[in-house]
This record gives structure tokens, C-alpha cells and sequence, in this order.
């Protein structure tokens, strides 16, 4: 993976709460072996009519908000389903970072792999956030995943955390499972020690 | 032997699997016991495999299904279950070349031991106390109800199990979950969990790990302690754990993959030793009392949005917090419901009996019991989804199958059906269900659709009236 240290961008809310990986990328667009076309799918039934005209009042939609790169969504963000296909989508919709206050734990990790930033604020933050999203759709932040801080556009920083060993990962380009094969001698020690009582296949 | 500090059932179980521990700067690598792998998320795992020809570390511990995208519709003539829909079986087959070619053992569509994926783990007695089991699926949790650390994972992870049969994992915190007192009849495990997670909300257990404890809990079958803890997703936790006891014990005795003879013996004294020591420190509580408990629904778009049945739907304009207001609103309308309505007496449209929450043979006999002698509602459409081909094998020996035909439900073959509706099984647009799945999310079970996730119990009585019923009212 290409390294992260920082990146500016503009924002665009979506401030509704417990946003489920459903919503984010529907089941029935799951049925591809790959991880191509699913950014045109992201948040489908809520960017898209029946006949699949674009809805005009979605924020996704509209002309000002094209080329977005950071979402600000609301509490509990990403939500329900394990399937990676929502930052995969997220991704392929062009967006780096999502902010919000807290993120669903698998959709976290999900993220982080595949270098999709999710960024927590405080409730204040969000909220200021928020409102320079609707306000004004030229607003950007800049991240800093280094000083671990997204600056605001009044030149406000805030800090916010990131599990440290990912954020190393995505800083040098290191590849988690890489850093996992490194372990094999402790791992094949674990597994003698540890024989384990199920197989699989019969024996 | 020395006096060790008091520990939790997941304590232990985290601790028995650390290859290495977690230190300042790198996660603990954690080894995992049992993969449960399907068709939908681990494609791409497998692609990343190839590319960096790397091999599956232990096919030994890992085992296939196909469950999500597989049609649930009769057999044809040469007793196979056709799939019409190209892109489910082009996913299918490359789940069969994909187990072929990396030597792992796999439950192909149709055949006798195939099904939902986590249904098909304890059945086999493969999910045994104590273990760690990971699944690119957010219900594995559902296997912490015989004792072993579960939980779901994302497809990179998956690739990450796959070649080194560990995951980097940071330590979660744990929650108590627990549940005094008895139930009252006609009120379930289901409708435990939906109480649960309507109290704690659908991110009250984020960070956590679930223990459910108490007297509720120990009454409850295997099978009812797998729907609550299939549902501590909904509440935000990965996993959620029971102690395992004797109903544990006779669970799992006799099943294909279950220790014998001596090795059963040794299993057993290992795994007593795993329930929470007196004075382990949980990081946080809840307690419910399972005395005041009535069958419970959901009213809107999430699974913590549900109440008692007999309670009206609430109002928006009562939340002080704004956000919180806006997505009760946003859910109301999705629903087309108004605040203070009671559900009951609600026309619907579609019973789903079925899911990894709600498909095993014990939901499927209490089901048939409350069914057998009525009628479904010439408005209702109601669908019979077994957990598995053994579930579903099971219930044709005892008859079930006919009883759930003679009022008028359909007998479908096993798999995730409108639980995921990306299998054909789904709602239409504006239709509304009944359903013992565990996702009332915007368009889960088919774009448009609205769903209201209660038991089985619950389930039957809509079905055989055609409008939300309270169970109770039909048991007599």
C-alpha cells in the first residue's frame, strides 16, 4: 500500500446516525469475486431512484460536493455487516477519511487496511464540522496522520487517536500480514505447544 | 497450584491463544483455533493468496460453506438446487475452485452437511468451549454461546487467517450482560437479545465483549443462548460469551467433530475450568430482569430501535438529543409509522422464519407447535428457511415440514434467504415482514422493504392473523 503521512480535502456531511455497512454498500452488489465498480454503488438506495436516476437532494448528488474526499458522518459510523465492500466502496467513491464520533469496531479495522482513515472527534468538533460542510462545500480539512491531527479551516488543530500500530503501517507502507509471516517461528512454536482438539479433516 | 488473580471466560480464553502478546507498539497476535470461511467474503482473500503465493497455513482448521448468495428454492427432478442469478453462480463456483485448489474441505450447495455458516459449526461440533473462532461474517459471534471467543472479520483478515492462522487483535473490554430471574412463557431467547440491545442501544457494547450470565441464561437451551449471542453485533460487541455447563456438555456429546472417549473426558475437565472465576472485574454491566420481560418487536430502521409488543411506538419530538431525534424521525418515515401508534393489529405482508438468529430445529419446533391446527393469512406470504440440510433433514423426520405446508407456509431449502435478500428470497418495495432474522436495516431484506425483527413465536401469530399479534394471545 502507497504510504499516508497528509492530505488535504474538502468535506461533505452525512450527519445521520449508526450509518450500517448496508446502507453503505448494499447485499446484492456483494456477488463480485473482486473489488472493482463498488464505489458507483456506495450509499445506492439512498443516491439512486428505482430507475436509477441520480436523487437530487442526496448530498452525494450534488454539483458542489463532486470530489469530496472526506465524509463526515454521524455517531456510530459503519455499523452492522463485516463486509468489507463498504470501505472498498467508500474508497472507489473517492473518499480518504471519514470523521466521526465513534466508529463500529469491524468497520474500523476494515478501514484501516485498506487505508481509508477513520477519524475520531469530539462531539463539538463534529458538530463544527457539520455545519462548515453545509455552510460552505468548499471547506476542506487538511490530516496529518504523523502528528495525528486534522486541521480545520479556521487553522484549528485536533488531535485524534489511531491504534498505533496501524497508523505505523500506513505511514511506511507496511503491510500488516507481511508483519504477521515475520512471526512464523512463534507461531509454530504456539501450535506445538497447542495442538488443538478440532480438525477439519479427518485425520 | 497459587492463588491467581480472579479472571473473566474471556480472559482465559484470550489468554490461552496469545502467540505473542500485545506490547506498546504492535497488537497481540492471537491464534485462531477454527476459520469458518463462505462465498461472499473471502473471494478476494483468496486473490490476495494467489498473488503473493502464499498457501493456506491449516486447511486442517478451516472449513467451507455456501450460504449468503445460494437460492433457497426446491430442488429440480435431479435433485439439484438450480441457480439462475449469473454473478451467485460464478461466486459459487470460484468458492469451489478456490477450496479445491488451497486443499480446504467444503459444504457445497445441496449437500448433506451444507448451510448457514453458523449454523453449521456447532452442529458439527465444531465450535467447542473455549476456542477462538473468526468468520468474515459480523453473527460469528453466535458461537460464544458454547464458550469460545467469536467474532467477525473483514475480508483482508480473512486473508490474514487464512496464510498464518492468527489475527493482530487489540485486547477488548468486557461487559456483563446480565439476566435475573425467569422467563414467563411465551417470551424467548429472541426476546431477551431484543431487550438487550433496545436497552444499551445499537453502539452501547462498541469495545466490548459480551459474558451473558445469570439464572435466564443458564435455563436457556444451546440453541437459545446461539440467537443472543448471534445479536451481540446488534449491540456493537464482536463477540458475546456463555459459560460453558452441562447443557453445554450435552450439546456438543456425540456430534461428528466432538472429542470421544477418553479425549472426551479430558475436554470436559478442561473446559469447567473456563467459566468466570468469583471476583473476575468486568469493565461494565447491565442488568435485565427476565421477569418483567414480554415478547419484544422492532418499530424502526436498526435493531435497538425495539420495545415491548404491546408498547407504542415512540415520538421523535420526546428526544432531547437532536441526532438522536433526527434518525428515530428518518426511521419512521422509512416505516411509514407514527409516533405513539401501537403495532399491534399492523397488517404485514411477509413472515420469514429463518436466518442464523432463528433456523435451528428448536425454533423450527416450537414454530410448528404454535402453527400446527391454523391457517396462514390469505395476505401472508410466509417462508420456512432451515438453518442448514441437517436442520432441515431433522424437521422432515418429524414432520415438520408438513405441518408448516398444511397452513400454508413454504418449505425452502437451507441458507441466509431474506436475511441478506441477495439470494433472490427478498421483499418488495413498501412491503412489510415479520421476521426472526437479526438486521431491520433500511432495504436488508430487499430494497424498500420494512421489516420488524421479533421470535419465532411472534412470527407464527403474525403470520396466522395476518396483523402484529401478541404470541401470548395465541399459545392458549
Amino acid at each position: 500500500m502507497e504510504p499516508i503521512r497528509t492530505f488535504s480535502g474538502r468535506i461533505v456531511a452525512l450527519p445521520i446516525n449508526d450509518i450500517d455497512t448496508d446502507q453503505i454498500i448494499p447485499a446484492r452488489f456483494l456477488k463480485v469475486t473482486d473489488k472493482a465498480g463498488l464505489g458507483a454503488a456506495c450509499f445506492s438506495d439512498w443516491r439512486y431512484e428505482a430507475d436509477g436516476t441520480p436523487k437530487p437532494d442526496f448530498v452525494l448528488n450534488q454539483p458542489d460536493y463532486q470530489g469530496a474526499e472526506v465524509l463526515i458522518g454521524g455517531h456510530n459510523f459503519g455499523c452492522g455487516s463485516s463486509r468489507e465492500h463498504a470501505p472498498w466502496a467508500l474508497i472507489g467513491a473517492g473518499f480518504k477519511a471519514v470523521i466521526s464520533t465513534y466508529f463500529a469496531d469491524i468497520f474500523r479495522n476494515n478501514a484501516l487496511k485498506n487505508g481509508l482513515l477513520p477519524i475520531v472527534v469530539d462531539e463539538e468538533t463534529h458538530k463544527q464540522l457539520i455545519s462548515l460542510a453545509q455552510e460552505d462545500p468548499s471547506s476542506s480539512v487538511t490530516v496529518d496522520l504523523e502528528t495525528q491531527t486534522v486541521t480545520l479551516p479556521d487553522g484549528r488543530g485536533v488531535p485524534f487517536p489511531i491504534d498505533s500500530f496501524a497508523r505505523h503501517c500506513l505511514i511506511n507502507g507496511v503491510d500488516q500480514l507481511g508483519f504477521v509471516l515475520t512471526q512464523d517461528d512463534h507461531i509454530t512454536a504456539y501450535e506445538s505447544n497447542h495442538p488443538g482438539r478440532v480438525q477439519t479433516i479427518p485425520g | 497450584m497459587t492463588a491467581s488473580t480472579p479472571r473473566t471466560l474471556f480472559e482465559k480464553v484470550w489468554e490461552n491463544h496469545l502467540v505473542q502478546p500485545e506490547t506498546q507498539d504492535t497488537p497481540a497476535i492471537l491464534y485462531i483455533d477454527l476459520h469458518l470461511v463462505h462465498e461472499v467474503t473471502s473471494p478476494q482473500a483468496f486473490t490476495m493468496l494467489r498473488e503473493r503465493g502464499l498457501k493456506v497455513r491449516r486447511p486442517d482448521r478451516t472449513i467451507a460453506t455456501m450460504d449468503h448468495s445460494t437460492p433457497t428454492t426446491p430442488r429440480n427432478a435431479a435433485g439439484i438446487i438450480p441457480v439462475i442469478d449469473s454473478m451467485a453462480a460464478a461466486q459459487l463456483d470460484i468458492m469451489r475452485k478456490n477450496c479445491a485448489e488451497f486443499g480446504i474441505p467444503l459444504y457445497d450447495l445441496g449437500t448433506e452437511n451444507q448451510g448457514i455458516v453458523h449454523v453449521i459449526g456447532p452442529e458439527q461440533g465444531l465450535t467447542q468451549p473455549g476456542m477462538t473462532i473468526v468468520c468474515g461474517d459480523s453473527h460469528t459471534s453466535t458461537h460464544g454461546a458454547f464458550g469460545a471467543l467469536a467474532f467477525g472479520i473483514g475480508t483482508s483478515e480473512v486473508g490474514h487467517v487464512l496464510a498464518s492462522q492468527c489475527l493482530l487483535q487489540n485486547r477488548p473490554k468486557t461487559m456483563a450482560v446480565r439476566v435475573n430471574g425467569r422467563l414467563s412463557a411465551g417470551v424467548t431467547a429472541k426476546d431477551i437479545i431484543l431487550a438487550v440491545i433496545a436497552k444499551i442501544g445499537i453502539g452501547g457494547g462498541t469495545g466490548y465483549v459480551f459474558e451473558y450470565m445469570g439464572e435466564a441464561i443458564r435455563e436457556l437451551s444451546m440453541e437459545g443462548r446461539m440467537t443472543i449471542c448471534n445479536m451481540s453485533i446488534e449491540g456493537g460487541a464482536r463477540a458475546g460469551m456463555v459459560a460453558p455447563d452441562d447443557t453445554t456438555f450435552d450439546y456438543i456429546a456425540g456430534r461428528p467433530h466432538a472429542p470421544k472417549g477418553t479425549d472426551w473426558e479430558k475436554a470436559v475437565a478442561q473446559w469447567r475450568a473456563l467459566p468466570t472465576d468469583d471476583g473476575a472485574v468486568f469493565d461494565n454491566e447491565v442488568i435485565l430482569n427476565a421477569d418483567e420481560l414480554v415478547p419484544m418487536i422492532t418499530y424502526g430502521t436498526n435493531p435497538g430501535m425495539g420495545m415491548s409488543i404491546t408498547s407504542a411506538v415512540p415520538d421523535p419530538d420526546k428526544l432531547s438529543d437532536v441526532s438522536q431525534k433526527i434518525a428515530l424521525d428518518k426511521a419512521l418515515r422509512y416505516m411509514d409509522l407514527q409516533p405513539g401508534q401501537s403495532l399491534l393489529g399492523k397488517a404485514i405482508d411477509v413472515v420469514f422464519l429463518g436466518s442464523c438468529t432463528n433456523s435451528r430445529i428448536s425454533d423450527l419446533r416450537e414454530a410448528a407447535a404454535l402453527i400446527k391446527g391454523r391457517r396462514v393469512a390469505e395476505s401472508v406470504r410466509m417462508m420456512v428457511v432451515p438453518g442448514s440440510q441437517q436442520v432441515k433433514a431433522q424437521a422432515e423426520a418429524e414432520g415438520l415440514h408438513e405441518i408448516f405446508r398444511a397452513a400454508g407456509a413454504e418449505w425452502r431449502e437451507a441458507g441466509c434467504s431474506m436475511c441478506i435478500a441477495m439470494n433472490g428470497d427478498q421483499l418488495q418495495p413498501g412491503q412489510y415482514a415479520v421476521s426472526t432474522s437479526n438486521r431491520n436495516f433500511e432495504g436488508r431484506q430487499g430494497k424498500g422493504g420494512r421489516t420488524f425483527l421479533a421470535s419465532p413465536l411472534t412470527a407464527v401469530a403474525a403470520a396466522v392473523t395476518g396483523v402484529v399479534t401478541d404470541p401470548r394471545e395465541l399459545s392458549n
